[in-house]
C-alpha cells in the first residue's frame, strides 16, 4: 500500500448542494400546502408534470453537452427550478403551459447559458415571463380563493381541466369561473386582489371601496394572505438553517414596504398600504425563495442588499405603474441584468488594505 | 425643394461630424506599444535561433509580418498562447520542426578538459560565459538561458546541458509529480509488534 | 504605550466551527518516546539559507553539539538531538508537500542519549538584547507556529513594540500539542515571555504581554494564571472565543487589538510581535539550561492511532517511527497528514523527518475524515465569501484562477489569501478552492520569475550586441591606420629613392650597387616588419608547450571522431558536414 495523497483541507462539513436543494424543497411544502387548500388540486399536477419534465429535460441536455448526468441530477437542483415555476403559474393552467416553460428554463435559460452555475438569469422567472408574455389568456385565469361558499373544482374535475381544458361535464375553465363566482361573488371580478385593485382604481372607485370586497381579509387578499404567510414561515426556517442569509429577504421586504408606506402617506386613496404588497403575489415567494437563487444574485453582502433592494423597488414599481398586475418575475430579471455591476462595486474589501473591517 | 434641404443638412451634419471625429482622433490618440515591442516582451529571451530567426527580436519582427506564432521551444505553451493572445491569431500546438519542449537546463563546463580556446564564449548571446585566451572557462549558471548555442562550438565537448535542480520553494503544487513510496514495513512492524504482545 | 482594555474583544470577518475533536489526543500527559534506529536532520529547517556542515562522516556527536555553524549568509544551526555518529550527507525526501530531495545529514543513535555539557545563560536579566538573541541564534531556535522564521532574526529586526503577543490559540482541530505544553510547562512559558519582554525592550520599557488562548482549553487556562500568580503585572492570560482560524496572526491581531496588518507588510509595522508559546518555552530553555534547539511536542492523532497523545520527539525522528510508536492501523486510503486536518499537508514517505515547524502527525481514517473527491460545479452559494477570514471573494478568485486570469488575481488580491481552508471547508460542491489558489499563486510567481529573467537576458543580449559593434568599429579604425602608415612609408621610400637619384652620375656607379642594395634590404625589413605587426595584432603569439599541444590536439581529435560518429548515426541522406574542420586552433 502506499499513502494516498491529497490537498488541504482535509475536512469538510458536510452539507453538499444535494442537502441545500433538499432543504428548500422542505421549506416551500407549507405554502404548497397552502395553495392546495385555497386554490384546490391543481398545483399538485403542475408539480408532478414540470419535476418530471425537468429531470428529463436536463438529462438531454447533459447527454448532448457529454457531462456526467448523475451527479448533476442529484444535485436536485433543476427539480427546485421546476418546483418554483410550477407554483407561480396558475393552479389549472393546461398541461403543455408547464411543459413549454419548464423546457425553456430547463434547456435554454440554464444550459444554453452554461449549465448550473453559469445562469444569468433565473430560470424559473425567466420561463415564468416567456409564459406570460406568450399565452396571456392562460396564464391570468386564477381562480379565486376558496371561501365563502367557494370551492374549487375536485380532484377530477381539475384533472380533467389540467389536461384537457374542460371539466369531466365539459365546462371549459371561463364557464367554471363565471359560474361559481357569478353565485358568491360579483361577476366582474378578477380573481386575484392585486389585479382586482388594478381594474377597480381603473375604473375610478377608490383604495376603500375596493379593499371592502369579499376578496380581501383580514391582513391583504383572502387565501393569497395564508399562502404568503406559508413561504414566509417556509422563509423563516431556511434562514434557521443557515440556506440562506437574512440580506435578501430583509431587504425587498424593508424596501417593498418603505414604497408601499410612503405611497400610502402620499395618495391613501390609490396606493394599497405595505399589507398588501408584502402580502400578495409572489412577494414571500420571492424574498425568501426566487431573489435568493444563489447563482443569479449577487455575490458578497454587501451586493446582494443592493440587488434584492432593487427587486424592492422595482417590484413596486412595476406593480403601481406597470401594465401587470404583479410584477415579481419582471423585477428579478431586471435585477438579474444588474449584477454584474453590483459585485464590481461591492467587492469586500480585503484584509489589510485599509477599509473598514 | 424640401429634398434639397435635407440633402443639405445631412451634408452639413455629416461634415460636423467628420471634423469632431477627426480632431478627437489627434486629440486623444492613445500611443499604444507597437506590435513588433509585445511580442518581443513575451519572447523567452534564449536567443537560441531555434525558430530559425538569428535572435528573438527578428523572430518578433517576423511574427509581426505574418509568420507562425508555433516555433519558439524554450517559450512552450504558454508563450505560444500569449503571442495568441497579443495577435489575435489562434493557438497551434508547438511546430517539432523548431523542437520540443524540454525541462530548462543550464550548461555546465567541466573544467578539467576546458582548454581555453574562447569559442562559447563567443557563441554565447548572452555572454554567460566568463573566461578568457588560455584561461578557465565556467558558466554564470544564474545568467545561462539554455540555448545550448555553447555546446556545438566546443572542440573538446566539454559542455553538459543538465536540467535544473527543482526546489521546495518554486513547487507548483502538482501532486501527481509526488513520488509514491510504497509501504509494507509499517503495517507488518505493527502487525508483528502486535503478534509479540500477544505472545508473551 | 497603548492602552488595552482587558475585556474588549474584536472579531475577524468569517469563520468556520470544523468539529475540534481535540478530545482524542489531550487527555494524556506528554510522554517521551524510545530512540529511533536513524535520525534524518534536515539542514535546513527554517525560513533562510542552511549552515555549513561542521561534522565529518563518522565523527560521534554528542546531544546537543551544533552540525552546522551559520555560514557567510547566517543560516540557523541545527544540533544532534541525542549522540551517535554522523553519516554523510544524503539527499532525502524533504517535510514539505512537494516531498522534494534536500540535503539531510544521518545520524545512528548509540543508545546513550549522552549529552555535552550545556552552557546556561546566569542572569539573564542582566544581559543585553543583543546577547540574548546571538545566543538563541546559536540555539538554534526558530517560530514553532508554523512558518520556522528565525526567531532570531525576528526579534533583531523588531522596533518599538508595544505588544507582545504570545499564541496559544491553537485553533486548528485535532492538534493538541500548545495545550498539553501549557498544561504541563506554564511556567517555562511565562519564563520565556519575561525574556521576550526583557529583549523587547526600548527606551527602558517593556512591552505589554497577552497570551492569547481559546476557550476549549480550561486547564491550560487556569495553568498558565497559576503560575502567573501576582508576580508579572504586564502580563495577562486572555480567552477568546473557539473559532477557527482565530490563531492566524493576523485574524488573532485583529481579535485582540482591532487593527489591521497592512498589506504587505509586517505585525511590527503596527508595533506588534507575536510568538508562538512554544517557541517561548524554547527561549526559555535555549536561555536557563543552555539547551540548543532539539526536540519538540507533537501530537499524534487520528482514529487510525491506537495510542494517540502527545510526544517529545527529537528533530529529525523519521515519521514511520511515529507511526509505529502510536501504533497506526491502517485503513483503505490511509492518508499521513503533516499538521491539521485545515491546513496540513499529507506524506507519502514514511521517512520523512520531523522538523522544527511539524506540530502534529494526524492520521485520520477515512470515515473520519472524508476525502472530498466530487467536484461540482460552483453554484455562487456565497458561502465561502461568508467564512474567508481575510475578506476575499474566493468564488471569485476560483473562477479567475481557473481561467488563468493572473491580473484579475491580482486586482482580487490573491495574496492576501492565508490558506487556512474555511472557503473549501464550506463549500458544497466540495471544490478544492486552496489547492487552485496554491497553483495559482505558484504560477503567478514563476511568471513573474520568467519575466525577470527574460529581461535581464534581453538586456544582456542587447549590451554584448553593443560589444561587438564596438569592437568591429575599433578593428576598422585600426586596419584604417595601418594601412595609412603603410602608405606613408611607401611614399618616404619613393621620396628617398627620388633624393638618391640626384648624387652625380660617375658616383653613383661606385657607391650605387652598394647603396641601393643596403636601402633595398632596410625597405625589404621594414615591409616585412610592418606586415609581421599587421598579422600579429588579432591573433595572439603562439607559444604552446609541447605536452599540452599533445593534450589538446588528442582532446579535439575525440570529439572530432565522436562528431563524426553522430553525424553519421543522424543523417543518410542529407550532406554531413564536419563541424571540426572548422575549428583548428
Amino acid at each position: 500500500m502506499s499513502f494516498y495523497i491529497a490537498s488541504s483541507p482535509h475536512s469538510h462539513q458536510r452539507r453538499t448542494t444535494h442537502d441545500i436543494m433538499r432543504l428548500v424543497l422542505l421549506a416551500m411544502v407549507p405554502g404548497v400546502i397552502a395553495q392546495l387548500y385555497f386554490f384546490g388540486w391543481g398545483v399538485l399536477f403542475q408539480l408532478t408534470l414540470a419535476i418530471s419534465v425537468a429531470l428529463l429535460a436536463e438529462s438531454a441536455a447533459l447527454l448532448l453537452r457529454d457531462r456526467p448526468i448523475k451527479p448533476a441530477l442529484h444535485d436536485y437542483s433543476v427539480v427546485v427550478t421546476a418546483a418554483l415555476l410550477a407554483i407561480s403559474i396558475p393552479p389549472l393552467a393546461p398541461w403543455w403551459v408547464v411543459l413549454v416553460g419548464t423546457l425553456f428554463a430547463v434547456l435554454v435559460v440554464k444550459h444554453m447559458f452554461g449549465g448550473i452555475g453559469q445562469n444569468i438569469f433565473n430560470p424559473a422567472m425567466a420561463a415564468y415571463v416567456m409564459l406570460l408574455i406568450s399565452f396571456p389568456v392562460q396564464m391570468t385565469a386564477w381562480m379565486p380563493p376558496a371561501i365563502e361558499g367557494y370551492t374549487a373544482p375536485g380532484f377530477m374535475d381539475s384533472l380533467w381541466l389540467f389536461l384537457t381544458t374542460f371539466t369531466t361535464e365539459g365546462y371549459s375553465l371561463e364557464q367554471v369561473r363565471l359560474v361559481e363566482l357569478s353565485g358568491s361573488f360579483d361577476a366582474m371580478v378578477m380573481a386575484t386582489p392585486l389585479d382586482y385593485i388594478k381594474t377597480e382604481l381603473s375604473q375610478g372607485y377608490t383604495l376603500s371601496e375596493t379593499l371592502q370586497s369579499q376578496l380581501f381579509s383580514v391582513f391583504a387578499g383572502a387565501g393569497w394572505q395564508w399562502v404568503n404567510f406559508a413561504y414566509l414561515a417556509g422563509g423563516i426556517f431556511l434562514l434557521q438553517q443557515r440556506i440562506i442569509t437574512w440580506h435578501i429577504p430583509a431587504a425587498l421586504l424593508t424596501t417593498l414596504g418603505l414604497f408601499a408606506i410612503i405611497g400610502t402617506l402620499a395618495a391613501p386613496d390609490t396606493l394599497p398600504g405595505f399589507n398588501i404588497h408584502l402580502l400578495s403575489g409572489g412577494a414571500m415567494l420571492a424574498a425568501f425563495f426566487i431573489a435568493t437563487d444563489p447563482v443569479s444574485a449577487a455575490t458578497s453582502n454587501k451586493g446582494k442588499v443592493l440587488y434584492a433592494a432593487l427587486i424592492g423597488a422595482l417590484i413596486y414599481i412595476i406593480r403601481t405603474w406597470g401594465g401587470y398586475p404583479d410584477a415579481v418575475a419582471f423585477a428579478v430579471l431586471l435585477a438579474n441584468l444588474c449584477v454584474p455591476v453590483i459585485d464590481q462595486y461591492t467587492r469586500p474589501s480585503t484584509y489589510g488594505h485599509g477599509g473598514a473591517a | 425643394m424640401i429634398w434639397l434641404t435635407g440633402i443639405i443638412t445631412l451634408a452639413i451634419m455629416a461634415l460636423v461630424f467628420g471634423l469632431i471625429l477627426g480632431f478627437a482622433a489627434v486629440r486623444f490618440k492613445v500611443e499604444g506599444d507597437p506590435l513588433v515591442d509585445q511580442i518581443d516582451e513575451v519572447l523567452p529571451q534564449t536567443q537560441c535561433g531555434q525558430c530559425g530567426y538569428p535572435g528573438c527580436r527578428p523572430y518578433a519582427e517576423a511574427i509581426a509580418n505574418g509568420d507562425d506564432i508555433n516555433k519558439c521551444p524554450p517559450g512552450g505553451e504558454a508563450t505560444i498562447q500569449k503571442l495568441a493572445d497579443i495577435t489575435g491569431r489562434e493557438a497551434k500546438p508547438l511546430d517539432a520542426a523548431h523542437g520540443v519542449e524540454d525541462t530548462k537546463k543550464v550548461a555546465y563546463i567541466r573544467e578539467d578538459e576546458c582548454i581555453g580556446c574562447m569559442k562559447c564564449i563567443q557563441a554565447c548571446p548572452v555572454d554567460a560565459i566568463i573566461g578568457a585566451t588560455r584561461q578557465m572557462h565556467t558558466i554564470i549558471a544564474d545568467e545561462c538561458t539554455g540555448c545550448d548555442l555553447c555546446v556545438e562550438p566546443c572542440p573538446v565537448d566539454c559542455i553538459d546541458m543538465i536540467p535544473v535542480e527543482a526546489k521546495t520553494e518554486r513547487w507548483r503544487w502538482d501532486l501527481n509529480s509526488i513520488p509514491i513510496t510504497v509501504v509494507n514495513t509499517v503495517e507488518a512492524k505493527t502487525a508483528a509488534a502486535k503478534n509479540e504482545q500477544e505472545q508473551p | 504605550m497603548s492602552q488595552h482594555n482587558p475585556v474588549k474583544l474584536w472579531r475577524f470577518h468569517g469563520g468556520v466551527h470544523p468539529p475540534e475533536r481535540k478530545e482524542l489526543a489531550n487527555s494524556t500527559a506528554i510522554r517521551s518516546l524510545p530512540l529511533p534506529t536513524v535520525l534524518y536532520i534536515p539542514l535546513r529547517q527554517h525560513i533562510g539559507v542552511s549552515g555549513n556542515v561542521c561534522v565529518k562522516p563518522g565523527d560521534r556527536v554528542l546531544r546537543g553539539q551544533a552540525l552546522t555553524e551559520p555560514g557567510v549568509y547566517g543560516g540557523l544551526p541545527v544540533h544532534a538531538p541525542t549522540s551517535g555518529i554522523v553519516g554523510e550527507v544524503i539527499e532525502h525526501p524533504s517535510n514539505h508537500p512537494s516531498q522534494l530531495p534536500e540535503p539531510v545529514l544521518p545520524i545512528s543513535p548509540d543508545g546513550q542519549h549522552e549529552a555535552m555539557s550545556f552552557q546556561a545563560l546566569t542572569d539573564a536579566m542582566s544581559l543585553s538584547p543583543l546577547k540574548l538573541i546571538q545566543h538563541l541564534h546559536n540555539s538554534g531556535v526558530a517560530g514553532l507556529g508554523g512558518a520556522g522564521f528565525p526567531t532570531a532574526q525576528k526579534l533583531s529586526q523588531a522596533r518599538n513594540i508595544e505588544l507582545l503577543i504570545i499564541n496559544g490559540v491553537e485553533c486548528e482541530p485535532y492538534i493538541v500539542s500548545d495545550d498539553r505544553l501549557m498544561r504541563e510547562h506554564a511556567e517555562g512559558i511565562i519564563r520565556g515571555v519575561t525574556l521576550l519582554q526583557h529583549i523587547l525592550q526600548h527606551e527602558q520599557q517593556q512591552p505589554e504581554a497577552i497570551i492569547a488562548v481559546e476557550d476549549n482549553k480550561p486547564e491550560a487556562i487556569s495553568a498558565l494564571r497559576a503560575a502567573l500568580g501576582e508576580t508579572h503585572s504586564n502580563i495577562r492570560v486572555q480567552v477568546i472565543p473557539t473559532l477557527y482560524p482565530s490563531g492566524g496572526e493576523k485574524q488573532l491581531i485583529q481579535i485582540l487589538t482591532g487593527k489591521q496588518v497592512p498589506v504587505r507588510g509586517y505585525p511590527a509595522d503596527i508595533g506588534i510581535l507575536m510568538q508562538n508559546v512554544g517557541t517561548a518555552f524554547a527561549i526559555a530553555a535555549a536561555v536557563d539550561k543552555g539547551e540548543p534547539f532539539m526536540e519538540r511536542v507533537v501530537t499524534l492523532t487520528g482514529e487510525a492511532f491506537q495510542q494517540p497523545g502527545t510526544a517529545w520527539v527529537l528533530l529529525g525522528t523519521p515519521i514511520q517511527h511515529l507511526l509505529e510508536c502510536g501504533e497506526l492501523n491502517p485503513s483503505e486510503q490511509q492518508r499521513i497528514i503533516v499538521g491539521g486536518p485545515m491546513m496540513g499537508y499529507t506524506v507519502a514517505d514514511p521517512l520523512t523527518p520531523i522538523i522544527k515547524t511539524t506540530n502534529c502527525i494526524l492520521a485520520p481514517t477515512a470515515v473520519e475524515l472524508p476525502a472530498a473527491e466530487n467536484e461540482s460545479p460552483c453554484i455562487r452559494c456565497g458561502m465561502c465569501e461568508q467564512v474567508c477570514p481575510a475578506s476575499l471573494l474566493p468564488q471569485q478568485l476560483q473562477w479567475l484562477a481557473k481561467a488563468k486570469d493572473h491580473e484579475g488575481l491580482a486586482k482580487h488580491n490573491l495574496a492576501d489569501c492565508i490558506e487556512c481552508g474555511a472557503c473549501a471547508y464550506v463549500c458544497p460542491s466540495e471544490i478544492p478552492l486552496v489547492h487552485y489558489y496554491r497553483k495559482a499563486k505558484a504560477e503567478m510567481r514563476e511568471e513573474r520569475i520568467e519575466q525577470q529573467k527574460s529581461e535581464i537576458a534581453r538586456l544582456r543580449f542587447e549590451a554584448r550586441q553593443e560589444r561587438l559593434e564596438r569592437e568591429k568599429i575599433e578593428r576598422q579604425e585600426r586596419h584604417k591606420k595601418a594601412a595609412e602608415a603603410r602608405e606613408k612609408a611607401l611614399a618616404a621610400r619613393e621620396k628617398q629613392a627620388a633624393s638618391d637619384d640626384t648624387t652625380p652620375a660617375a658616383d653613383k656607379g661606385a657607391s650605387d650597387p652598394i647603396k641601393a642594395a643596403l636601402a633595398r634590404a632596410k625597405a625589404k625589413r621594414a615591409l616585412q616588419q610592418e606586415q609581421q605587426q599587421e598579422a600579429q595584432q588579432p591573433a595572439p603569439a603562439a607559444t604552446d608547450i609541447d605536452p599540452q599541444k599533445a593534450r589538446v590536439a588528442a582532446a579535439i581529435a575525440r570529439a572530432k571522431a565522436k562528431r563524426e560518429a553522430m553525424a553519421a548515426e543522424a543523417s543518410n541522406a542529407a550532406k554531413t558536414e564536419q563541424p571540426g574542420d572548422n575549428n583548428e586552433s
